[in-house]
């Protein structure tokens, strides 16, 4: 990498690929080898796959480093690769239309890199790559000249902790995980990532493979395991494939399997693809998905890492804590815990998304607050709509209202409003999100994603989410905001596992702060935010109707009548509440109520 | 050993122990409906929560081991409050339909929901609906009425080894199925019928035959092969309703397809019900002194016409030691022949 | 059983030989599968892929009739490798060098060549056996319905005394009693040598015990073996029958040889609760009663004696067995006790091993014997003070091949036994509707690889010949069974396996090699 003058790096994340970073690649690539291009540059020019970096909105997003510069083109397409490469590559002058522009310094100026740092700069593929800067050099250093106990020692003196969602000091779960009396013992990478619009642990995985192999293989030394697994959903074929890629070009130069790093260890790791049932990220259900059995949860104590896999200890780590650990073991301790805050150390990978304008993959320290997420790196709320609510933490968090944008990021803090870190999500919703159907939306996910083996998730979430459905109908009773209160607390306390203690969250954190909300669908049978259809209706503004046809043409049901120059009519009964007229209407004169 | 509290009072049980053993032990009542004493905890009811000092909350007993110094409440308005609202869940998804069903009155959720005062209840809403009625011809499957207590799947799998149902589907449309939802085709030892505390699982044979209340229970021996399980008639009017077998017998409480199920032929019309005494080729019903005067007066003839070890006796490995013996002895000292002998050998 | 059931739990390692355990002994079986859970490993000896098979750790797939090679090898590797228990062998047994000498032919290459077993997984095997100290043997008619069916139990003995696995808990020789009675009946005495517990009838000093008893002169010599009483009957010389229960037709090999014994009697009586093959034979048809239908004692596999509980009343005029047979004695002139108390009272007190016995002790649970004291606990596990004779034989065995060997007329091994769902001749269970309609179709089970050759496929009438008789009968195509065996389930009078069986017996006890015939196959003609 190094050795080439020129390189072009093409983000090929699920993002880049998805906007035709392949093809943009294969441009790239074709050009470079045109007999046109000239053979003295050729030989030091390589373009060059990389995977997510953030900024996914932007896509397709490509780097030219060239002279040690670096330059970025966003929306980049097959076609306007030749001029890149004339002008640029050959010409030395950067195409200065086609290049970020300021947001994109924007969204990463507050954000620090730890986990992410090598993403987007090296080719996930190619442990070679990895290795160039630095990669298993840690893991070799670590098993030839650290001692176990010295490992856990300095990932408990990072203030490390489990960026699955629980938050569980990750140096002292090794410490329990080596502690633990068995001959065998596994370490597990839990990359079983389920939350709606999460998608941290993906692009971790599709950027850097690398750091999670060689995270594991650090574990697995540290607590003393020889065989580990890698449980990841059978959802992210892109990202399968390049970890299992780097799994067998990792053994083919002896980072994993036998003797490793010529040392007397033994380490092989094994992927097992899930199924996508989300209760599967909950650890005894994946451990019983790898069994072979259905993923159901098993009560706790025994805690995994006691008797976990096949009855034998067992330390699962999610892909971002264990993305974590070369980096930590390379630059000390004492770098690491100086990210972040006196409880949370280090960085966070959120996912943002919804209604901001720069929505993507981000890297921050703990501690940063809300307000710089949304606003410096989020770039602030698309269209100049007004901020409502944070949702994070997926389908187990809450929502953190507007008037708190200045709380900090970190475990503590978000879980005394009532939210939590959680895996990461963090979805942006503004004045047009109607809170109750948010939370309807949520309790409907975990609700079909429980997996039935305790009554209150089975059932209880069942109800809770019929008494969500009748109040976004307008069929809201007097004393359901109260049952949907004591039910949420009563799933809370009695469910087996995290999904049902949590799942009532997103209802009790809205309840709490949006409770208007509420009262507005049961008493006033109306929805503020205009999203509960059968809630809202559409209806001509008479003096201000021009009956210029917009709407009747627009109307899919056929609801709309009139005759030109003269006002229409909507008809209520036939109306589907689609909206479409609504958004149609030049002269505003569609009411919507 | 450990030394516990549970609710104030003091006791010692081994550390191995849970709580709800602990406490079953000191006849201390917790409700359970998804443990069974023979097989591995599940924790899916809920209805087991117990509170524990210094824990942040409630606790499955079944699942929890005791430790040292524990202290331990099983029973409080707040625990009850939870047991209750597990229980008004469990029943806004099961029919109410007591009236006519096979378990009442010896149904675990019926006897909840009468000790819980549950007649009202805060949470309607959709039930469980199904159509489909497994056809094997030994087990009635009601999933209407199945809470998903997971004992069967349990008792199929631990105890049986056959492992033909499991959990199925998500959410609230969770059941247990069989693979492909194909009818049951297994071992039909009927363990999930022994271990289901509802009405879900019934006996085809015994449906609509009578409920508990009107059934005399006998404890006898199952007659067929030589392992001698212990079952409980259930029976009526002279008619054996069911066969079950009780926790604490030797086998415990585990039966197979024939000791179960193969009752049917006592009723059997086939039965014979006279003495037949074959005249010409062709049997004619025969008064009893008749048959066995009959009998008598051929043995004396044969034994003094050609000896007593001319006439042999085979006796039966399906009767019971009094009858063996009392025919051993009939040959041997009646007839005077040691010709006699069993099935031991077929 | 040496052993009691529960005792299964605790076993170390499981060796089953001959045995179907989970269709014939479910319950057996389930208590395996908790040792097993347990960590036990568990090793098949048996010609099919039994469905216990899912659950072992070796499976022994052996040729019909080989136990003998089988048995003796392993015992010849736990020598060679030291595995033996040279204390037990030096303190209680006797015989030990000249059998020692017998198998050294048995190596388990040689073994190999006559069982069809991989020698490796002989050596496996026999390591595993051989290498705990709480093992337990378990056998049924696979191991004794052979002609060599006496030396197969003494192959099996020497390989249990040579690691001294027996006397103690969870460790013993465990044959499974394949009905409910059969215990029983055999300690009460129906059998044509002894009295009841075993007592010798041609010991004067016990003979004179029992006349006194029972007030009546008794024959001083041993009697005969049912087998040999059908043949006795077909050579005319036995003239009269009581059959009390029994349907030998059905479950008697060669079944047109006990048509013909059973057809040459002057007189024959049966009683039984169901007009049985047999009893379409009889002169005088007496109606029994069921289990369900009387009080009494059973006893069963583990020597555990329990209560039964009479819960119906028989149909019509049926009549307890019992009071059957003391009517006929009455006539005789022998009066008995007739209530099964009493009987079983009088019972205890000739036997001392059950002695402590009663009905009010077994009111609440059985009791395993011996029991010789009223205040004794009764006995789960045998041998715990030693052995009867002091001290146990090993007996030299050498392999024989079975009486009638395949050859290109009759190509197949048949093998018999039961199946799950029905039960020995099948009069009861084909009468209960559920299970006939579930299993109600006898079958013949043939390999995959022999039906292709045969050109037959699942579900075909084809007919399997003996040199004794023909039956149609439907194929069923499965693993199960091995290249080269087929097998059918006994109950199903209308495809009678024994038909087709011989009647070749053990010299010794006269059991009938039920397990090895030669038959052919071939697809029935229009």
């Amino acid at each position: 990498m190094t050795k080439n003058k020129t390189v072009v790096n093409v983000c090929m994340g699920t993002g880049g690929m998805a906007s035709g970073g392949a093809e943009v690649l294969q441009a790239f690539r074709a050009e470079l080898e045109a007999a046109a291009f000239p053979a003295e540059v050729k030989e030091h020019c390589l373009a060059h796959r990389v995977g997510c970096r953030g900024l996914c909105a932007k896509d397709v997003l490509v780097d030219v480093l060239t002279d040690g510069s670096v330059t970025t083109y966003q929306f980049i397409k097959p076609d306007m690769v030749p001029r890149i490469v004339t002008e640029h590559i050959i010409g030395k002058t950067p195409v200065a239309e086609w290049q970020v522009g300021e947001d994109y310094e924007n969204f990463h100026q507050k954000q620090v890199k730890i986990v992410l740092s090598d993403c987007g700069k090296i080719d996930p593929e190619d442990p070679d790559d990895y290795h160039a800067v630095g990669g298993y050099g840690t893991a070799r250093d670590v098993l030839t000249e650290w001692l176990p106990g010295e490992v856990i020692e300095e990932i408990k003196a990072s203030g490390l902790r489990g960026r699955g969602g629980a938050g569980f000091p990750t140096g002292l779960k090794w410490e329990l995980g080596r502690k633990a009396r068995g001959d065998i013992k596994y370490i597990i990478c839990n990359a079983d990532e389920g939350d709606p619009g999460a998608f941290m642990d993906r692009a971790v995985i599709e950027g850097n493979p690398h750091a999670v192999i060689e995270g594991m293989i650090i574990a697995a030394y540290a607590i003393g395991a020889h065989h580990g697994y890698v449980y990841i959903r059978a959802e992210y074929p892109l990202a399968v494939e390049r970890l299992k890629l780097a799994i067998e070009r990792a053994r083919r130069r002896l980072f994993l399997g036998r003797n490793i790093f010529g040392t007397t260890f033994d380490f092989d790791i094994q992927v097992k693809l899930g199924a996508g049932a989300f209760v599967c990220g909950e650890e005894t259900a994946l451990i019983a998905s790898i069994e072979g059995q259905r993923g159901m949860p098993r009560p706790k104590p025994p805690f995994p890492v006691n008797k976990g896999l096949w009855q034998r200890p067992t330390v699962i780590n999610n892909v971002e804590t264990l993305a974590n650990v070369p980096y930590i073991m390379r630059r000390g301790y004492q770098w690491y815990a100086s990210h972040g805050t006196e409880r949370s150390r280090g960085t966070k990978v959120f996912a943002l998304t919804g209604k901001i304008k720069n929505p993507g993959l981000i890297e921050v320290p703990m501690g940063i607050t809300l307000r710089e997420i949304i606003e410096d790196i989020g770039g602030g709320i698309e269209g100049g709509k007004k901020l409502k609510a944070v949702q994070t933490g997926g389908p187990s968090g809450g929502c953190i209202p507007a008037n708190m944008l200045d709380i900090n990021v970190d475990y503590e803090s978000l879980a005394k409003v009532g939210s939590i870190v959680g895996s990461g999500g963090m979805i942006v919703l503004d004045e047009d999100n109607c809170m109750v159907n948010m939370a309807k939306y949520f309790i409907q996910f975990t609700q079909e994603e429980s997996c039935g083996k305790c009554v209150p998730c089975r059932i209880g979430t069942k109800r809770l989410l019929e008494i969500m459905e009748r109040i976004t109908k307008g069929q809201g009773k007097e004393g359901d905001l109260e049952l949907l209160d004591t039910l949420s607390n009563s799933i809370k306390v009695t469910s087996l596992c995290g999904l049902g203690q949590t799942a009532p969250n997103p209802v009790l954190s809205t309840l709490k702060y949006f409770r208007e909300e509420f009262e507005a669908h049961v008493r006033d049978k109306k929805c503020p935010a205009k999203v509960c259809k059968d809630l809202i209706t559409y209806s001509i503004i008479e003096g201000a109707c021009k009956g210029c046809g917009a709407c009747l043409r627009a109307c899919p049901a056929g609801a709309v009548t009139g005759e030109k120059k003269k006002p229409h009519k909507i008809d209520p009964d036939i109306c589907i509440k689609c909206g479409a007229c609504f958004e149609a209407c030049k002269f505003k004169s569609v009411g919507r109520d | 050993m450990a030394r516990i509290t549970i609710n104030g009072k003091t006791i010692e049980v081994a550390d191995t122990a849970t709580i709800l053993q602990a406490a079953k032990l000191h006849k201390i009542p917790i409700p359970t409906l998804c443990h069974h004493p023979k097989l591995t905890p599940f924790g899916g009811c809920r209805l087991c929560i117990v509170e524990v000092k210094g824990m942040p909350k409630p606790v499955t007993s079944c699942t929890t081991t005791v430790g040292n110094g524990m202290e331990i409440t099983t029973s409080s308005p707040y625990l009850q409050e939870l047991r209750k609202t597990v229980l008004e869940l469990i029943l806004s998804d099961h029919p109410n339909d007591c009236m006519i069903c096979e378990k009442a009155g010896d149904c675990t959720l019926q006897n909840l929901a009468y000790d819980y005062g549950i007649r009202e209840n805060r949470f309607q809403g959709e039930r469980r609906t199904y159509a489909k009625r497994d056809n094997n011809p030994f087990v009635e499957r009601d999933l209407e009425k199945c809470i998903l207590c997971g004992r069967c799947v349990k008792a199929c799998d631990e105890i049986q080894g056959v492992e033909a149902i499991d959990f199925g589907y998500r959410g609230f449309n969770s059941k247990i199925c069989t693979s492909y939802e194909q009818d049951l085709d297994c071992e039909f030892c009927g363990q999930c019928i022994s271990v289901c505390p509802t009405g879900a699982l019934t006996g085809k044979l015994w449906i609509r035959k009578g409920r508990k209340d009107h059934q005399e229970e006998v404890d006898t021996i199952c007659t067929y092969c030589g392992t001698g399980c212990t079952i409980t008639a259930h029976v009526k009017d002279n008619e054996i309703l069911k066969i079950t077998s009780k926790e604490q017998t030797m086998n415990e409480g585990w039966l197979c397809v024939k000791g179960r199920f193969g009752y049917r032929f006592v009723n059997s019309p086939e039965r014979l019900t006279r003495p037949l005494i074959k005249r010409n080729g062709a049997f004619e019903e025969a008064s009893w002194p008749e048959a066995l005067d009959h009998v008598a007066k051929r043995l004396v003839e044969i034994k003094a016409g050609y000896g007593a070890d001319a006439i042999g006796g085979l006796s039966s490995a399906r009767c019971t030691n009094e009858e063996n013996y009392a025919f051993q002895k009939l040959i041997r000292a009646g007839i005077g022949t040691n010709n006699v002998d069993h099935c031991a050998r077929l | 059983m040496t052993n009691s059931i529960r005792e299964i739990e605790g076993m170390e390692v499981i060796f089953i030989v001959g045995s179907n355990t989970k269709e014939t002994h479910p319950v057996i079986a389930n208590r395996m599968l908790k040792a097993r859970r347990r960590g036990a490993k568990i090793i098949i000896a048996d010609p099919r892929k039994i469905p216990m098979v899912k659950f072992c750790d070796i499976h022994l797939q052996i040729r019909p009739g080989s136990d003998i090679a089988l048995l003796n090898s392993m015992a010849k590797v736990i020598l060679a490798e030291g595995l033996q228990n040279d204390e037990f062998i030096g303190e209680k047994t006797e015989g030990f060098d000249a059998w020692k000498a017998s198998i050294e032919t048995f190596t388990p290459e040689y073994a190999e060549k006559i069982t069809g077993v991989p020698a490796d997984e002989i050596v496996k095997a026999a390591r595993m056996y051989g290498s705990s100290r709480k093992a337990g043997v378990f056998y049924t008619m696979g191991i004794t319905q052979h002609a060599c069916g006496t030396d197969n139990v003494s192959a099996l003995a020497n390989l249990v005394s040579l690691t001294g696995n027996i006397g103690r808990e969870s460790t013993g020789i465990n044959p499974l009693r394949g009905q409910n009675n059969v215990q029983g009946a055999s300690d009460a005495a129906c059998l044509p040598n002894v009295y009841p517990g075993y007592q010798n009838v041609e010991d004067p000093a016990i003979r004179n015990k029992f006349e006194k008893a029972w007030g009546a002169p008794l024959s001083p010599k041993a009697g005969m073996m049912s087998t040999v009483m059908m043949n006795e009957a077909a050579a005319g010389k036995l003239k009269a029958l009581y059959i009390m229960g029994e349907n030998p037709i059905i479950t008697d090999p060669n079944m047109h040889h006990t048509v013909k014994a059973l057809e040459n009697l002057e007189f024959l009586v049966v009683q039984d609760i169901f007009l049985t093959d047999t009893a379409k034979f009889a002169d005088v048809v007496l109606p029994a009663s069921c289990s369900f239908e009387k009080n009494g004692t059973f006893t069963n596999t583990e020597r555990r004696v329990q209560r039964v509980r009479q819960a119906v009343n028989p149909p019509g005029e049926a009549r307890e067995d019992l009071w059957i047979i003391t009517e006929i004695s009455k006539r005789l002139g022998l009066d008995m006790e007739n209530s099964p108390e009493k009987i079983f009272t009088e019972y205890c007190r000739l036997w001392p091993a059950i002695a402590g016995i009663s009905y009010a002790r077994l009111e609440k649970r059985g009791l395993c014997w011996p029991c010789p004291a009223a205040d004794h606990p009764g006995t789960p596990y045998l041998y715990k003070d030693g052995f009867p004779k002091g001290k146990v034989n090993f007996v030299p065995v050498s392999y024989q091949p079975p009486a009638e060997v395949c050859d290109r007329e009759y190509p197949f091994v048949l093998t018999t036994g039961r199946n799950l769902f029905q039960y020995h001749s099948g009069s009861m269970t084909r009468r209960v509707e559920p299970i006939e309609s579930h299993a109600g179709e006898p079958y013949v089970e043939i390999n995959p690889f022999d039906s292709k050759n045969l050109g037959i496929s699942s579900g075909d009438i084809i007919k399997v010949r003996s040199r004794r008789g023909e039956i149609a009968i439907k194929a069923r195509i499965t693993p199960r069974v091995s290249e080269g065996t087929v097998f059918i389930p006994m109950h199903y009078r209308e495809a009678a396996a024994n038909v087709l069986t011989i009647d070749a017996l053990d010299p010794q006890v006269k059991i009938p090699e039920l397990k090895v015939c030669a038959v052919a196959l071939s697809t029935a003609g229009p």
